[in-house]
């Protein structure tokens, strides 16, 4: 961090702190006191406990077996967070993937948004969850289906930003290009494109955070593995304390992605004016 | 109104041999707005000699910048014709360079790429490119700017770098929309000098849209003056000053109250027009 901005002194740290921390100690005092069951609501050492259990390796370290780094990241949760953010990239991949360029046509030409428009107004009000019986039915379990529920929750946000994206890119600009020369090519290439980023950018962020939560309810339904499975998995056991340990864990996770997405944003978006830092 | 000084005359006299080079021919323009019909250009005859510097004078709402985009080819007139080197326009090209009042640069190249932009189109190789961008950024003194993005350049230098790319170009006819109103005055200063450096060294011909009057005695060759709705020609006033012009000169200053006069008239009708507009809602 820079000394300009203080981000992070012991003031706005302490201030920042505050409330968790007597939340925290709101629920051990709760759990403490014997008020409620352990089953229902687990101290938060318990969780804590838990959690860190949930990290480590499961086996004991076997040097024949394996190289000391492959073990310490053989542990349950770490194989689980990256199932979730395979399925989490490949969808959003798929489903952005799809949207962009049909988006892209759809903002550019009037007629390819005339002949897709009625189809995606009918489509996108239906939620991506709607879609887990038909995803099952053809996808059967495992990964397929749950890749197919999130490249669906990714794809809306992303194509209807694209298409308000290109729609607004200012005049001037076009403008100017076309006083420059540009071709039509050119245009859609090096102006249209990138004027209409900013609208890009932030219906992928919208488009993740739609995937995100898509991962975890498919994980409860179709798939074996990840940190939506491993929390209803949890409550098979009335593990409380694995559950909480579990979503605190799919919240890291998250935030990393809205952190990686930020920080693409920020790079891409360098040229932008207004951009939050 | 009768002519008060010698330099402004009624008829274009000839300042020098050179040909024709923007022949504007019974150009009319219309727009409707609304169920209203707006006559923007009316009977518009004007003919701009190559190397000639042109301010385009007038009140807002008297066409000028309408004019200035029929030249540009950005809206063709609903009448007549404009030809350059007796080719008629129907749509915008380098040929014609055009400069923005509010810069339209892009904001997600760096000034050297914004000015390397119209060379790219042109199919030029990169070592030709690198060469006259760096040669633009030294004449435009941008050379320390080279690698910033627009945000972070003042509005001058920006519009440094949008006259850096259309002189990339090296189009024959540059066209200037209001390109200095929105600037501070020391900067507006600074860069018309630079201006009038950059066309007395490579002559080109320039189509320069002001509201101000000063700007256009300080820059023009010839100032067309313009009426308000319809849109014609009132006059056509050659500024016969040797450069660099001196604004407290006494001739200026007659120029200047002259002018003042003709464009007072003009904005005296666009107010009423305006008050009458907002009274009838």
């Amino acid at each position: 961090m820079s000394q300009a901005k203080p981000r992070f002194s012991p003031a706005a740290v302490a201030r920042g702190a505050l409330v968790p921390v007597l939340a925290i100690v709101l629920w051990q005092a709760l759990s403490s006191s014997g008020l409620i069951n352990q089953v229902v609501l687990p101290s938060p050492v318990a969780v804590v406990e838990r959690w860190w259990a949930y990290l480590l390796p499961t086996e004991p370290y076997d040097p024949a077996q394996s190289s000391w780094i492959l073990w310490a990241l053989s542990g349950e949760m770490l194989f689980d967070a990256w199932s979730s953010l395979y399925r989490v990239v490949l969808g959003f991949a798929v489903g952005a993937g799809l949207a962009l360029p049909l988006g892209l046509a759809m903002g550019g030409n009037p007629r390819v948004y005339a002949l897709f428009d009625p189809l995606m107004q009918v489509l996108r009000p239906i939620p991506p969850i709607a879609y887990i019986p038909l995803a099952i039915l053809w996808f059967g379990l495992g990964n397929p289906p749950a890749v197919f529920l999130i490249a669906i929750g990714a794809f809306f946000p992303v194509l209807m930003n694209t298409i308000a994206g290109v729609r607004h890119v200012d005049g001037i600009y076009l403008r100017a290009a076309r006083n420059l020369g540009a071709g039509r090519l050119t245009m859609f290439v090096r102006v249209i494109l990138p004027a209409a980023t900013p609208y890009i950018l932030a219906g992928a962020r919208i488009g993740i955070g739609t995937a995100f939560i898509v991962v975890i309810v498919s994980e409860m339904i179709a798939v074996n593995s990840g940190l939506g499975f491993r929390i209803l998995e949890a409550r098979e056991f009335m593990w409380s304390d694995k559950i909480i340990a579990g979503m605190f864990t799919i919240g890291l996770l998250g935030l990393a992605i809205d952190i990686g997405m930020n920080r693409l944003n920020n790079h891409l978006l360098r040229w932008h004016r207004g951009l939050e830092n | 109104m009768k002519p008060m000084l010698k330099s402004v005359a009624d008829t274009t006299p000839v300042p020098d041999a050179a040909p024709v080079q923007i022949q504007v021919r019974g150009v009319e323009k219309t727009f409707a707005v609304g169920a209203q019909k707006i006559v923007a250009l009316q009977n518009i005859d004007l003919d701009i000699r190559k190397g000639e510097f042109i301010c385009l004078l007038g009140p807002s709402g008297c066409g000028k910048s309408t004019l200035l985009n029929a030249v540009a080819g950005f809206q063709p007139p609903t009448k007549g014709t404009v030809t350059v080197d007796g080719r008629t326009i129907t749509e915008p090209g380098p040929d014609r360079g055009m400069v923005f009042q509010e810069y339209a640069l892009f904001p997600w190249m760096t000034v050297a790429q914004n000015v390397a932009f119209g060379l790219e189109i042109k199919g030029m190789s990169k070592a030709e490119i690198a060469e006259k961008v760096e040669w633009l950024l030294q004449k435009l003194h941008l050379q320390d700017f080279r690698n910033r993005f627009p945000k972070d350049l003042s509005g001058g230098m920006r519009q440094r770098v949008a006259i850096a790319r259309v002189l990339a170009l090296d189009s024959p006819i540059l066209l200037m929309d209001e390109p200095f109103g929105a600037l501070d005055a020391l900067t507006r200063r600074t860069l018309q000098d630079e201006l009038l450096r950059i066309w007395e060294e490579v002559g080109k011909t320039i189509l320069f849209v002001t509201h101000s009057i000063e700007e256009s005695i300080y820059l023009a060759d010839r100032i067309i003056v313009m009426t308000y709705r319809p849109g014609t020609i009132k006059r056509d006033v050659v500024v016969d000053m040797p450069r660099p012009r001196d604004g407290s000169a006494p001739e200026f200053n007659r120029l200047k109250r002259e002018l003042s006069q003709m464009v007072m008239e003009e904005q005296q009708r666009f107010s009423q027009d305006e008050i009458r507009s907002v009274t009838a809602d």
